[in-house]
């Protein structure tokens, strides 16, 4: 995985598979892991500064390099402005279905998907995701309710949402091809919440995910929350998606 | 595991009451109607609960085995596995993969640059490819799309690219065919205990043919590409039972708004809809199809429909590629089952903006609508607008919004211009149309169903309210975000059209 990271905003990790089971769509088979030497965090000033950095993925999909992975046996760890949505948050809201024209797997085209993501909120979201004038957003965690990315099976949806700098969605359930191609594409971690926090958080609240404690904590407010534990999924996530994941753990299939 | 939900549906269907999970989504109307059900429920067919069964591991040596449902014994053929339970994932072998021109571009670019510029796809006969989203527009990268997908079937060599290249005139493009979920049936493609996977969420249409259709991404596809398998989560089954000869003013699109408003939009999810009984069977294909075809608006995986001498009539002249049928045993596990007095339903809407939004066309019928959309898989097949054509010849008169019409395919549209409605005297749908001063039916494609481009024809551009055949209708579905659609068969949709106003068929169809 590349490791350029212009803002070191968590620990890259790469976990075995001995982690809890959850209702990922992939399980695959116990592997052994290296580990590597960690990154520090650098916590983040007050003055909080708008997440540019995609980080773990790969502007557009470029093929990870595998041996460069830091990572240690401390957790994943997001940080910063959360967005909050409610239920039911549809692909066509998350990317309406006038910008499907734009190809995800071609890079200029990718991150125009990102400047678009969430622009299909009805006008009753005050406070728009994205910036007239900006092409990312400044929330790197999205908080939704049940049954978020349900509709359509474009994977435009989690690759907007993480070609915009989105790190993680932490909602109550989630439709499964949207799950499905978050995995696979490893774009946002989909994350899924015990309780409705999302009816506790508001846009603009400082939270952090601590994604091996499975917990959420809300700086603004000063609550915590437990997570259900992203399981085998997560490294699918970690390295990439589903296809360098494959390739990391000799499990690309043979014809 | 049995899940279950008691039934508060003022239109007095009801629904079998299993263990109550202490659902805390109820309308607080469901108390007196819960009241009200178990009052008919003593009268009527009581619904017959699935034995609940304590679970039976397979022995280790596999000669025990335990019934298994549909979508079970499919992917367990398909994995080659002989005994599949829910949970399980499996590596599926793909019979067919179809793809669009809105996904098909990035799925080819991942296959490229996963499996290599010049890697050779799994089967260049199983893949189907199918341009028909935004077809008809100006749009450059649209169009540019539609030319990836030739240039990719031309070094592959596949086999089933259904191509256009005048967009001026449909009819100039022999091969090009329209929505690629009619497209798949009406060219054979669907067959009875086969897997097919498609990059669009209403692939589980062709799970009226009872095989294992469901929708995935780009990524998931361009694996497929390379390597003809799958990694699938065997998901369990909720059976629907529906029996009863189906009133003359209800379609299959009634019956899956009801099951939606029922279960709700995540109902299903990670499920497997399982469509059986008397009225299933009486629904010829187009029908069936249209009730898998909005199985993901419950969240469902996928839905199926038992094959049967309808499903092998209407394969007879499609497709020569042998297939077997499989049926759930009697002894399988279900996680509910829901039951339906078909009799007692009624024609349905489904409100702005959730296709389980559901209220009865006759308590819509003070609103006030702007246009009807008559169009796409879920309702712009041959069956749905000869339905339409029905309504406005016994009404005679002419409509007071415009009415679009979008058939799905190029045969569609022919059928429009060609079938002779029954008891017309030998007029076409066409004929009717025009009489109703309906919009001249419009090239084939997915149309304004979802928006597109912003020349699509009939795409909603301003806030307009839309009475529509199509699947979906959250808010900015068809174009503008305070568009208000809702969603009827087409019986309504024409009904509402000759109004000007949501209103129930049975105005016109006596």
């Amino acid at each position: 995985m590349a490791a350029s990271l212009s803002q070191a905003l968590y620990l890259a990790t790469f976990t075995s598979s001995a982690s809890k089971p959850s209702a990922s769509p992939i399980s695959p088979p116990s592997i052994k892991v290296p580990t590597f030497s960690p990154l520090t965090v650098q916590p983040l000033s007050s003055a909080f500064t708008p997440n540019v950095a995609h980080v773990i993925t790969l502007t557009p999909h470029a093929t990870s390099t595998p041996s460069s992975i830091p990572s240690d046996t401390s957790t994943t760890t997001f940080h910063g402005l959360c967005y909050v949505v409610g239920d039911n948050i549809d692909t066509d809201q998350i990317i309406p279905a006038e910008y499907l024209t734009l190809v995800p797997s071609n890079p200029a085209e990718y991150e125009k998907l990102g400047s678009y993501a969430l622009i299909g909120l009805p006008s009753s979201y005050a406070t728009r995701f994205i910036e007239p004038n900006e092409t990312k957003t400044k929330y790197s965690i999205l908080i939704g309710g049940a049954n978020f990315g349900c509709g359509s099976s474009r994977e435009h949806a989690p690759v907007a949402l993480g070609a915009a700098g989105v790190k993680a969605v932490v909602a109550e359930s989630y439709a499964r091809i949207f799950f499905r191609n978050s995995v696979a594409t490893g774009e946002v971690y989909p994350v899924e919440s015990e309780v409705r926090i999302c009816e506790e958080c508001k846009t603009g609240d400082v939270v952090t995910i601590e994604l091996g404690e499975s917990r959420l904590i809300n700086h603004t407010t000063g609550k915590e929350y437990k997570l259900k534990p992203i399981g085998d999924a997560g490294p699918v996530i970690e390295a990439g998606g589903i296809f360098a994941y494959a390739r990391k753990t000799g499990m690309i299939p043979s014809q | 595991m049995a899940s279950s939900l008691v039934s508060p549906s003022p239109t007095s269907s009801f629904i079998s009451n299993k263990k109550d999970l202490g659902f805390s989504a109820f309308p607080s109307t469901s108390q007196v109607a819960i009241r009200k059900c178990k009052k008919q429920v003593s009268k009527q067919i009581v619904s017959v609960m699935a034995p609940q069964q304590s679970e039976r591991k397979p022995a280790t040596t596999g000669s025990v085995k335990t019934g298994m449902t549909m979508t079970e014994k499919i992917l367990a053929r398909a994995s080659e596995k002989p005994q599949l339970s829910p949970g399980d994932n499996v590596w599926v072998h793909v019979d067919i993969l179809m793809t669009h021109d809105v996904c098909g571009p990035g799925s080819i670019g991942i296959f490229k640059k996963e499996f290599g510029e010049n890697a050779k796809v799994w089967d260049r006969e199983k893949i189907v490819i199918i341009p028909d989203h935004y077809i008809f527009t100006s749009d450059e990268r649209a169009n540019r799309n539609v030319d990836i997908l030739r240039d990719f079937c031309k070094e592959e060599n596949i086999k089933y690219f259904y191509d256009i290249k005048d967009l001026s005139n449909f009819k100039a493009n022999p091969d090009y065919k329209g929505v690629c979920h009619v497209a798949l049936a009406q060219e054979g493609h669907c067959r009875p205990g086969e897997v097919l996977l498609g990059t669009d969420s209403h692939t589980c249409t062709a799970g009226a043919f009872g095989q294992f259709a469901t929708g995935i991404g780009n990524t998931d596809a361009g694996f497929v590409l390379g390597t003809g398998k799958l990694l699938l989560k065997v998901p369990p089954t909720l059976r629907f039972v529906m029996d009863g000869e189906m009133p003359h003013y209800l379609l299959a699109k009634d019956l899956i708004l009801q099951i939606i408003g029922e279960i709700s939009v995540a109902g299903a999810t990670y499920k497997s809809m399982e469509f059986v009984g008397t009225t299933v069977e009486s629904l010829n294909m187009e029908e069936r199809m249209t009730l898998c075809n909005m199985v993901v608006e419950a969240g469902g995986k996928n839905g199926v429909v038992p094959a049967d001498s309808t499903t092998f009539k209407y394969l007879e002249d499609k497709t020569s590629v042998p297939y077997e049928p499989v049926y759930s045993d009697a002894q399988a596990s279900f996680l509910s089952e829901y039951r339906f007095d078909i009799s007692k339903l009624e024609p349905l809407v489904a409100k702005p903006h959730s296709p389980d939004n559901r209220a009865l066309a006759r308590e819509c019928k003070d609103v006030k609508i702007d246009r009807v959309y008559i169009g796409s898989c879920t309702g712009g097949k041959t069956e749905d607008f000869l339905a339409a054509a029905k309504v406005f010849l016994a009404s005679g008169k002419k409509v007071k919004v415009p009415t679009f019409l979008v058939p799905a395919t190029q045969k569609v549209w022919l059928d429009i211009y060609t079938l002779p409605v029954p008891g017309a005297g030998g007029k076409t749908c066409s004929q009717i149309f025009e009489e109703a001063g309906c919009d001249t039916p419009a090239s084939p494609s997915c149309g304004a169903c979802l928006g597109g481009p912003k020349d699509t024809y009939a795409r909603m551009n301003e806030p307009k309210v839309c009475v529509s055949t199509t699947n979906r209708n959250f808010p900015g579905r068809m174009g503008h975000k305070e568009g208000q659609i809702y969603l009827a068969s087409p019986y309504t949709a024409a009904a509402s059209a000759l109004t000007g106003y949501v209103t129930d068929p049975r105005e016109f169809l006596l």
